[in-house]
């Protein structure tokens, strides 16, 4: 029971930074792209601003028995970079900068009805289930 | 290149809140809030799956309470046409998926996890230095 009042707690409070540093606005990440024109360096800031709050969270939990709701720390334990992560994280970054959307803000943003969010989520869950598809057909199991 | 638009107290106490979030989560609930994981997870995964929901519940009412709270109207602008809107929604799904995360999960937690290390060397590093 703790454990989903946690998870829903974070979400809000999750939904409630990306409002406040209004990255769920695609216009404003689109700015933090645009390096050589109209540059907006605030998304930098907005990671500053996590990271300083968990890194030293992690550091300090990381090595503790457990967690206070649930039986274990759940880490990836991936060291080095694989061939998966470097293809997925720039197929996934060419599609954030095409619109400015990622995953948190796209779905947090449903918050404002705005029908192209909606059309982007629909889009973005239609990707995990193909290449849950796609990966069970072509790619063995690691 | 001309810097426009920048809102850095507003983007460093937003970044705080969601940092804030990522701890809740991990200390509570021993895991890594990486936002394209959990949604994926909900959808494939019966591990977790209410957990998972309502973080994404969560994330869905966080800017209503705020809107509501502040009387703050968020600005937010949409340009791409829908064609650009779709095919960017399945890049950034298939991305993730093959990538294992996104700006939350790579960009913050695993940026932050990596300090340890980062942290570890540069203190060994300084201990080597001091024993010298």
């Amino acid at each position: 029971m703790m454990s989903k009042i946690i998870s829903f707690i974070s979400g809000i409070i999750f939904g409630v930074g990306l409002s406040v540093s209004n990255m769920i606005n695609p216009e404003k990440v689109l700015g933090f792209l645009d390096l050589f024109g109209q540059w907006d360096p605030s998304l930098i800031f907005v990671m500053m601003g996590a990271i300083i709050v968990s890194a030293p969270v992690f550091f300090l939990f990381r090595n503790k028995n457990k967690p206070l709701f649930a039986d274990n720390f759940a880490i990836p334990t991936r060291k080095s970079i694989d061939k998966n992560l470097i293809i997925g994280s720039g197929t996934f970054g060419i599609g954030w900068g095409m619109v400015g959307f990622c995953p948190g803000p796209a779905i947090s943003s449903l918050a404002l009805l705005n029908t192209y969010s909606v059309f982007f989520v629909l889009s973005m869950l239609g990707g995990f289930l193909l290449t849950k598809l796609v990966d069970r057909i072509i790619i063995p199991t690691q | 290149m001309n810097i426009v638009n920048f809102t850095p107290q507003s983007a460093f106490f937003g970044g705080i809140i969601i940092g804030l979030a990522v701890i809740i989560f991990f200390i509570g609930n021993g895991r890594l809030a990486g936002v394209s994981g959990i949604v994926n997870d909900t959808l494939v995964s019966k591990q977790n799956r209410t957990d998972n929901f309502l973080f994404i519940v969560g994330l869905v009412l966080g800017p209503i309470f705020y809107a509501f709270f502040t009387k703050i109207n968020i600005p937010f602008l949409i340009t791409s046409s829908l064609p650009i809107i779709i095919s960017a929604g399945f890049l950034v799904g298939i991305g993730t998926k093959i990538g294992r995360g996104c700006t939350s999960g790579h960009g913050i937690c695993g940026i932050s996890l990596l300090s340890q290390e980062v942290v570890q060397v540069v203190m060994g590093f300084v201990v080597l230095v001091f024993c010298r």
